[in-house]
């Protein structure tokens, strides 16, 4: 199939962007989104040109630093798809496929579609741990947890942090991130001795970089492991806790 | 805990705290949002009493000036609510704009290419444009009808009289369905949005939330609007 993309390109952080338009020629249906971006930087090298830069590394869906907008869509049109994931099956012969990066002030462009995503360390920084001096590995079965616990922290550990949430967002929030981030270790038990300064401490820092959340849904939407806007209400709980339980014991 | 842990020793009266919080202006949205949602509820009912009779109407409005009298002073209780209902709307609206020059900076280039929604549905994306709009008609339905000031027609002597003038006035029927039809959008997402930002998620309810929002928003505003219509087709007159 050939394609026709328009994409971003931005010598660095501070340069000005503009649209390019590229032919991408006899790509096959089953590569996948970022092979064919391969081919066609390939072609820009030999041609002598600079290739586009975009963020990968695991291509299988779990490390999360691919990611970019596709036709207006973080990681573009299927559901529950990581960008690394996205096969050209997905688009028609002909098309035109727009790309560009993530755009929010907590995530400033580095280059091209390549985006600094570092302000979700510093949330995760702030209180995404929990704190244990260990030895050896603790038995595993030590604390019972119920099986519908257990699952529910599992799919808020989904969150590969790829930013998508936030890129999706029209209020530049992160609460879909951080609420994964702060429910997979609030819903367990050995979360719970740090849950309300993990709350109060990861909103705080969050709220440093990203916008509020209007309760839109679309970070649901876009997110490539399915996060539900579920655990943001939880975190917005335990938020409101964290602040009237200093009260209480202070 | 980590080097961002706050201060605990300066610390402020627990609602400042919060509030200073984009999390806590929510709450304060939502809360405040609640005590609209019992206003505009209560607003309709009582005007329902239109169906009734001129007096029954007019009788209405004299009753909640005299609400809890002679318990307490006349106009008392009326003006108390009239507070509360003052404080929300103020808190409501300067919590709303805050959090919007929030957003707006965390994210002040849009995207260039056009944006395809899959979630946010156009009650959502409107809330700010609808809140202007209802803000507005606040004021010109204080002046039309508390006030009897309005620059579109003849005042009227009784409430009721001034009801009837004001829809049957096209330019001001107009503007009662336009306004209704915005706090309809606005109630539709906010009534389901303020379970989000209360914390209120449960498994179990979760789906009753857009129900919940739909028949508030349909009782409310069909009732509103069913007025200016039964005055315009003169089933009230
Ligand atoms: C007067 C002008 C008003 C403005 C500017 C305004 C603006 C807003 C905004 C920006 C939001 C946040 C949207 C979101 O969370 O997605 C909101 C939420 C809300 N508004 Fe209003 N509004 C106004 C009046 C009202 C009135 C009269 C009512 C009550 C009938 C109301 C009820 C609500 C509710 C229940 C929410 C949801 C609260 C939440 O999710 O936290 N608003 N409003
Ligand atoms: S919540 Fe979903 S969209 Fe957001 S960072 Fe995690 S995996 Fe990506
Ligand atoms: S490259 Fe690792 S998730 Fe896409």
């Amino acid at each position: 199939m050939n394609l026709t993309l328009r994409v971003w390109r931005q010598a660095g952080p501070d340069a000005p962007g503009r649209f390019e338009t590229y032919e991408a020629r006899d790509v096959s249906p089953d590569s996948s989104f970022l092979e064919m971006l391969d081919l066609v930087n390939e072609d820009l090298i030999a041609q002598g040109e600079v290739p586009i830069e975009f963020m990968h590394d695991c291509r299988e869906g779990i490390c999360g630093t691919c990611g970019m907008m596709i036709n207006g869509q973080a990681h573009g049109p299927q559901a529950l798809t990581a960008t690394c994931q996205l096969h050209m099956r997905t688009f028609s012969d002909g098309d035109e496929i727009v790309l560009e990066p993530w755009r929010a002030t907590g995530f400033p462009i580095i280059k091209d579609l390549v985006v600094d995503r570092s302000a979700f360390d510093r949330i995760i920084e702030s209180g995404g741990y929990v704190t244990v001096d260990t030895n050896s590995a603790p038995d595993a079965n030590l604390i019972p947890i119920p099986k519908e616990t257990a699952d529910l922290a599992m799919d808020a550990a989904a969150c590969i942090g790829c930013g998508a949430c936030v890129a999706a967002c029209p209020n530049g929030a992160a609460q879909l991130f951080t609420s994964a981030k702060v429910a997979q270790l609030n819903m367990l038990p050995q979360g719970q001795a740090e849950r309300y300064d993990r709350a109060e401490h990861m909103v705080e820092v969050m709220e440093e970089h990203f916008g509020s959340c209007t309760n839109m849904g679309e970070c649901e939407a876009a997110c490539p492991k399915g996060i539900s806007i579920d655990f943001i209400a939880m975190m917005n709980k335990d938020y409101r806790k964290a602040k009237f339980r200093g009260r209480r014991s202070a | 805990m980590a080097a961002t842990a706050p201060e605990r020793s300066k610390r402020s009266p627990f609602i400042v705290e919060l509030y200073r919080s984009a999390l806590g202006k929510k709450y304060v949205m939502a809360i405040t949002g609640i005590v609209g949602l019992g206003y505009v509820l209560a607003h309709m009912i009582g005007n329902l009493k239109l169906y009734q009779s001129a007096e029954d109407f007019n009788l209405y409005a004299e009753t909640l000036r005299e609400l809890l009298y002679p318990i307490a002073p006349e106009g008392l209780v009326l003006n108390l609510l009239r507070g509360v209902l003052i404080l929300a709307l103020v808190g409501h609206v300067v919590a709303a704009a805050q959090l919007t020059a929030m957003n707006r900076r965390a994210r002040p280039e849009s995207y260039r290419s056009k944006r395809d929604y899959v979630a946010a549905d156009f009650a959502a994306r409107t809330m700010r444009w609808t809140g202007v709009i209802v803000l507005l008609f606040l004021f010109y339905h204080l002046a039309d009808l508390t006030w009897a000031v309005t620059p579109l027609h003849e005042a009227g002597d009784t409430v009721y009289d001034r009801v009837l003038n004001s829809f049957n006035n096209p330019a001001s029927a107009g503007f009662y369905i336009l306004a209704n039809l915005a706090l309809g959008f606005h109630l539709y997402h906010g009534v389901w949005s303020l379970f989000q930002s209360m914390g209120w998620n449960n498994r179990r309810f979760n789906h009753w939330r857009r129900t919940l929002a739909v028949a508030f928003t349909v009782v409310v505003i069909g009732g509103n609007l069913s007025f200016v219509i039964a005055v315009l087709t003169g089933v009230i007159s």
